[in-house]
């Protein structure tokens, strides 16, 4: 699967706090997420579909809160690229279908920047230049592949 | 053989487990409270599945809203209480039982050799009584309600050795700030971290509870201390059910090994806006605090409430001071010593047992530009209100600081 967007970039320990603040959790409205998804570090986050979140080190620290990718993905991101994901978020991005790679482009691209990432490839492409990006384990890019954790369990039933 | 996390994600499984395996292990317990139950509950409906794997085995405690603020909120604790009932759960804890880890310890749900899953990140607190336990999101906990199973990456483990004797005016908390200090907030991201060494034999229980509660903010997968004669003794008599204990073998491998002596600790202060920023509580001792939390699962046990209450006797605070007790029982027995007491006299308010404004959420929130001195686990950005500061400290220094309404080296007092 490839996907392609403009960047939207933050620097390291991008914490569940800030991707979704702790007041808006009592809600079971994914539009609800998206409309305040990282309203913590950047209030004019407004991301065309598609569009892609380059970070740091540590992306997605802090809290179990599944809102948190789910804020996200429904705002629109495609794919977060960062240096590496805190653990509960990592698993969580598979579990609602939020695309997530490993890879060292935060320095080579800036704010706005058109980028493409390869997740079968194992590449990002920014800028003419060609990044090399984890891939997942088969069965969590199945489930990936299948949308999450829900609709993949569906499907075995 | 192996590390404890070895060890245990190996029996769960069935088979050897290595580091950087995956397995899929069995789960023992299973928490999620208020906040987190809706989401895994939704998770689970869409998932088709009718019948929870095991309703005994699934612990729901109210917590993190609780009492409901609103009516949104009640209406959610609503659904969950229905479906709960519906699936015939018995262990579904009510306002103001307690915050929920807590509870997994006085029930005796957090037991050695378990693997036991919770539907919030500090999960990982179970590891102060050698069970395998880390934190998941929604759709994971839906998967365990559904099948008791999940999958995991068997973590590298760094061993982190503490000795020295805990200078006076110092804490467990002080000591955990001052390992995250030096494996910073992403230093065991993945990883699990086992706690060895004899300021750690020499620790209670609760204050085990406080070192393995931040193993998340370290990026830790799990803190786990192994299982010795205080252990059993805290667990006796409030075990769910029967345990095995695991160790780490003598030939297990670590991904690194760090060694700390905590002999001339000074009280430490996590500032605004991430754990690892740390300092020397008197580096910080100018920064004017609005309002001082002690509670949390990080620090709401009798022994912290009775740390404060020791600097708080026959003085005055001099800034807003909420204490929350960690559970019923806690706040019992601050009742029945006395401590209670002690606390009230000096002007702090006590609120219900529960999470409070830990998160943000009600009870105590902060308004833009004030500033927290608490002795919970984190200090993001906008966690206690937005644009309030957060500073993390132990209930001695939250103590301290309440009696000044400026951040106080407690060392001052005791
Ligand atoms: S006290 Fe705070 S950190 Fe602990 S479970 Fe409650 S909200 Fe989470």
């Amino acid at each position: 699967m490839k996907l392609r967007g403009s960047v939207w970039k933050y620097g390291d320990n991008v914490d569940t706090d800030v991707i979704i603040p702790g007041k808006y959790l009592r809600s079971a409205d994914f539009k609800v997420f998206a409309e305040h998804a990282m309203e913590g570090i950047d209030p004019a986050f407004r991301p065309a579909a598609g569009d892609v979140i380059v970070a740091g080190r540590n992306f997605g620290c802090g809290s179990s809160r599944e809102q948190a990718p789910l804020a996200i993905k429904y705002a629109g991101i495609s794919c977060v690229i960062a240096k590496s994901f805190a653990r509960i978020f990592f698993r969580n991005a598979i579990n609602v279908g939020l695309p997530i790679v490993e890879a060292d482009v935060f320095d080579a691209v800036q704010k706005g920047d058109i980028i493409e990432v390869d997740l079968d490839g194992g590449y990002v492409t920014a800028g003419g230049a060609r990044y090399a990006s984890t891939r997942l384990p088969g069965f969590l890019q199945d489930i990936l592949d299948a949308g999450g954790l829900v609709a993949y369990r569906r499907r075995q039933r | 053989m192996g590390t404890i996390s070895e060890e245990i994600l190996g029996r769960a499984s069935g088979k050897p487990a290595n580091a950087g395996d995956f397995v899929v292990a069995g789960v023992d317990y299973a928490m999620s409270h208020d906040g987190t139950s809706v989401l895994a509950v939704k998770a689970f409906r869409e998932m088709g599945v009718d019948k929870v794997w095991d309703p005994g085995r699934i612990i729901i405690p109210f917590d993190h809203l609780a009492p409901a603020n609103n009516e949104n909120t009640a209406q959610l604790q609503k659904e969950i209480r229905q479906w709960a009932a519906a699936q015939k759960i018995t262990h579904l804890y009510e306002v103001g039982e307690g915050i929920c880890h807590q509870l997994m310890a006085e029930y005796g749900f957090a037991l050695p050799g378990k693997v036991v899953i919770g539907a919030d990140s500090h999960s990982c607190t179970y590891g102060a009584f050698g069970a395998f336990a880390t934190g998941v999101g929604a759709t994971d906990m839906a998967e365990i309600y559904a099948s008791g199973r999940l999958w995991f990456r068997v973590p590298e483990t760094i061993k982190v050795t503490v000795d020295g004797e805990l200078p006076p005016g110092v804490a467990p908390k002080d000591v955990i700030l001052h390992v995250i200090r030096a494996i910073r907030t992403d230093g065991a991201t993945y990883k699990a971290v086992e706690f060895y060494g004899e300021t750690i034999r020499e620790m209670s229980m609760a204050g085990r509870m406080t070192l393995c509660n931040m193993a998340i903010e370290m990026g830790g997968k799990a803190g786990i201390v192994p299982p010795d004669a205080r252990t059993f003794d805290y667990i006796n008599g409030r075990a769910a059910e029967d345990y095995r204990p695991a160790y780490a073998s003598k030939d297990a491998t670590y991904c690194d090994v760090i060694d700390f002596n905590v002999a001339g600790l000074s009280p430490q202060v996590a500032c605004p806006p991430d754990v690892d920023n740390v300092r020397d509580a008197g580096e910080v001792e100018n920064v004017a605090i609005d309002q001082v939390l002690i509670g949390s699962c990080t620090n709401g046990r009798m022994e912290d409430l009775a740390a404060a209450a020791s600097i708080l006797k026959n003085r005055k605070v001099k800034c807003r001071t909420l204490v929350i007790p960690a559970s019923r029982a806690v706040m019992l027995e601050a009742v029945e010593t006395g401590v209670a007491a002690t606390l009230l006299n000096a002007g702090a308010t006590i609120c219900n047992p529960g999470c409070g404004p830990c998160l943000g959420g009600h009870m105590g929130v902060l308004a833009e530009g004030e500033a927290c001195l608490s002795t919970t686990n984190r200090n993001f950005r906008g966690r206690m209100g937005k644009g309030a500061a957060v500073y993390l400290g132990s209930p001695l220094t939250a103590a301290a600081t309440a009696l000044n309404g400026r951040i106080t080296d407690p060392r001052r007092y005791v």
